[in-house]
């Protein structure tokens, strides 16, 4: 229950606000986690934050995450420095279900920041490519400065058996892609709706509006699982911050099935 | 035009409209091709047809004194453009513009308005389908504007 | 570690009141702490009792909605009284706790973290009611999780000694009969009592519920309950029973309360929520809390404190750039829902046990049995518009 420390060792510069920190252990330790699983962050005296783990999972010596600079919080772990230590703990919560999905389509809808805690999931597919079907990324972000792993997007979309589509609500000059809501790239991306399992994270409006138009293309909210984000204090259930309806996020989800959480999910203020 | 209606039959936005009214459809199409660059409407052109893009990707913007063409959104492969020929006062409301080579069916609003108004059953079934596509452009907008990737809420 | 509900208490005693004395002495010298009920500041609270003097002798409780009253009795009842604003979790939970400590070694930007040395502390409850026994019950499930223990509340739970006290006359907010823990106490305890005034006669009527208990009461002078004893202490728990202030219908609560998140019944419960948290306070199954990270001045050395937090704040429900519970109608919404109906599918028991505290508390005298009856007496009504007439 108490924070671990971990070196920085790489810092990223993602976005004008994102950064991708690479951590390792001061002392040998592994740290086998599962795609979707997060991590408390703590930076020394400034306090502690649930931020999803985003490397790759067959890599457990080295943690990878993904922080937007928005509080007092994630600002201090975006101006961390290579050498600098953060407090660790974890690893919390539930997982994509990347073993289930063999055998199936995987459509993976992300959303601004939401494509980090994808990632490892999508890193696992792609190390794993032979137990799946088509696999498809639609990925939708503000505007083109906003993109996060670049250089990787830019590698995936390069793959014959991976289908990646970008999106922004807005273009300025020198944009080639898609301009339009990441849902509008979901009538045309190559799946069968019957054998799908999609995967979802992004802001909660933009998730609501990804399972609505998933459902018009014949995916059963059975098969769509969503990664949920609440205020959380301890993550193992104890605070209550993270509650939504009869479900902690910290230890129930981030990640659940949207049939499970649909009920609440459609009540605002929950 | 056989090509035109095959085409039609397969594309989801005409799908179950009877066999007649697909060759009526058709009949007011012609093929038609941009290179990246050139502009397909521009906004306040008279709005008299619509397209099924078969191919390429094509901007709708809007020009913005200071800032250019601002691109609103992409059509691609498959989508359907332009809804203004329907309804007055006849005007595109924004540019369209290929960015790539686009290859496209466009086909003829006078031509269609026409058979409509013979056979308002097939005018009906066009607006409904015009409508849903309205529809969904108008919610991808307001998602748009929500700026849902933004900071805060 | 899960107590066993099921633990029936065995044989039956008699402690008079002149010898009463003696268990605190016995508990003491076992190493307990004593803490129980005593008068402070115009209501009766748990704290550390020195000896059976602390205890609230000729004292009970008025209560209704947003209303408290002591009053003297005309007889010399130690618990004639029912629950105050205090519960036990403020023991095995305390209000504000330090949970470690961070220190920074020069100008290394490494840090050492050093957990809290665990409580040793041996508490001896005094006075623990049967919903109270039933809000135990209710925590041990939230903080002793299979995956998950408090270690705290778990060192404190497992050494607390719990001296139930049965219940012969309710309070006007009780209703633990609506919600299956009381008056009686089932089990669960050391040792349970019930207190018997009858005419000259004052003598307390003993269960034994485990083998501490029967060790304790070894050494407090006692002698087996005769059938009328034990006749008395029931029928004055029996007529506990018959006087709740309260009732609460439990029959599909969870699902009721699903279907009706929309009812315009929140809307106006929260014109009248001052959103004040006390009845969270006041609760003894609530159990959210926070954590401030706080730093001395030359920032060298950091720590970790936990302190009760309540869902009706507005920072409870923050992320990134404001609160997702705005509304007063979504915080009391969320606090009530969680207790009655949330809390089944989370933990398997209601969150509530019927005490009372929250309606007897409340400043505005919101009380949560008429919040559920007025939803379910409109089951299914939503808000405004409509058919005109």
């Amino acid at each position: 229950m108490v924070p671990r420390p971990w070196r920085v060792v790489r810092v990223r510069r993602e976005t004008h606000d994102t950064k991708t920190l690479e951590l390792e252990p001061t002392e040998p330790l592994s740290f086998p986690f599962q795609p979707g699983q997060f991590n408390m962050l703590y930076v020394f005296g400034i306090g502690e934050v649930p931020i999803s783990i985003s490397g790759d999972p067959q890599e457990p010596h080295r943690l990878v995450h993904t922080v937007r600079a928005v509080g007092a919080v994630t600002r201090a772990l975006c101006s961390l420095k290579r050498g600098d230590v953060v407090g660790v703990r974890g690893p919390f919560g539930s997982a994509w279900p990347v073993e289930e999905a063999e055998g199936h389509d995987v459509v993976i809808v992300a959303g601004g920041i939401g494509l980090a805690p994808l990632r490892p999931a999508l890193h696992h597919v792609l190390a794993n490519r032979g137990k799946y079907g088509n696999v498809v990324l639609l990925y939708g972000a503000r505007t083109p400065r906003d993109l996060l792993y670049r250089k990787e997007l830019e590698r995936w979309r390069g793959r014959f058996d991976l289908q990646v589509e970008v999106t922004v609500d807005s273009a300025g000059e020198g944009w080639y892609g898609h301009v339009g809501v990441v849902t509008t790239l979901i009538p045309r991306a190559d799946f069968d709706p019957a054998e799908t399992v999609a995967w979802v994270c992004g802001p909660e409006i933009m998730m609501r509006f990804t399972v609505q138009a998933l459902r018009e293309r014949g995916v059963s909210p059975e098969d769509v699982y969503i990664s949920m984000e609440r205020n959380m204090k301890c993550a193992v259930g104890f605070c209550g911050h993270c509650q939504f309806g009869p479900e902690f996020v910290c230890k129930d989800g981030p990640v659940f099935r949207f049939a499970e959480i649909e009920r609440f999910f459609r009540v605002r203020e929950v | 035009m056989t090509a035109a209606k095959d085409l039609l039959a397969g594309h989801p936005f005409f799908r179950d409209l009877d066999e007649r009214y697909l060759e009526l459809i058709a009949g007011c199409g012609r093929n038609v091709k941009y290179n990246a660059g050139e502009y397909i409407f521009r906004e306040g052109d008279v709005s008299d047809a619509f397209y099924l893009i078969r191919y390429g990707r094509v901007a709708l913007e809007v020009h913005v004194p200071g800032r250019g063409p601002v691109v609103i959104e992409t059509l691609n492969e498959g989508d359907v453009l332009s809804w203004s020929w329907l309804v007055p006062p006849y005007r595109k409301q924004f540019d369209a513009r290929a960015l790539t080579l686009v290859r496209a069916l466009a086909f003829d609003g006078e031509c269609i308005l026409k058979k409509c108004e013979e056979d308002p059953r097939l005018g009906y079934e066009l607006l409904r389908r015009f409508i849903q596509l309205v529809g969904r452009r108008l919610q991808a907008t307001r998602m748009q504007i929500l700026d849902v990737f933004g900071q805060g809420k | 570690m899960r107590l066993d509900l099921d633990l029936r208490a065995t044989g039956q005693h008699v402690i008079d009141r002149g010898d009463f004395h003696v268990l605190f002495k016995a508990l003491r010298r076992r190493g307990y702490q004593v803490v129980g009920p005593r008068v402070r500041d115009g209501a009766i609270v748990y704290d550390a009792l020195d000896s059976v003097d602390d205890l609230p002798q000729g004292w009970t409780d008025e209560q209704d909605a947003g209303h408290y009253r002591l009053k003297r009795r005309e007889d010399p009842a130690l618990f004639g009284y029912v629950v105050g604003p205090h519960s036990w979790k403020k023991f095995l939970f305390p209000p504000h706790l330090r949970l470690w400590r961070a220190r920074r070694n020069g100008d290394d930007p490494g840090f050492e973290v050093q957990p809290e040395p665990l409580p040793d502390t041996k508490y001896a409850f005094l006075g623990v009611r049967s919903c109270e026994l039933h809000a135990l019950f209710v925590q041990d499930r939230v903080f002793l999780g299979e995956k998950h223990a408090d270690p705290v509340y778990k060192a404190l739970r497992e050494r607390a000694f719990l001296v139930a006290v049965n219940c012969t006359q309710a309070g006007g907010t009780c209703f633990c009969v609506s919600m299956r823990t009381g008056p009686k106490a089932q089990g669960g305890f050391d040792l349970a009592l019930t207190e018997v005034l009858d005419g000259e006669r004052h003598y307390f009527v003993v269960e034994v519920g485990s083998e501490r208990g029967r060790e304790v009461l070894q050494d407090v002078p006692h002698r087996e309950a005769s059938p009328q004893e034990v006749a008395q202490a029931e029928e004055r728990v029996k007529q506990a029973e018959g006087q709740m202030g309260r009732t609460l219908d439990t029959r599909g609560i969870k699902e009721l309360l699903y279907r009706n998140l929309e009812h315009p019944r929140w809307d106006e419960v929260a014109q009248r929520c001052l959103s004040c948290a006390n009845c969270t306070m006041v609760c003894p199954t609530c159990f959210c809390s926070t954590v401030e990270d706080v730093t001395d001045l030359k920032g060298e050395t950091a720590e970790r404190v936990r302190r009760w937090d309540s869902c009706f704040s507005l920072e409870f429900s923050y992320l990134h750039g404001g609160s997702l519970r705005r509304s007063v109608k979504s915080r009391y919404r969320q606090w009530m829902t969680h207790k009655l109906a949330t809390w089944i599918d989370q933990f398997g028991t209601s969150g509530c046990v019927g005490c009372g505290r929250c309606i007897t508390w409340c400043p505005v005298g919101i009380d949560i049995t008429e919040e559920l009856r007025a939803i379910r007496e409109s089951d299914g009504l939503t808000r405004g518009g409509g058919e005109e007439a």
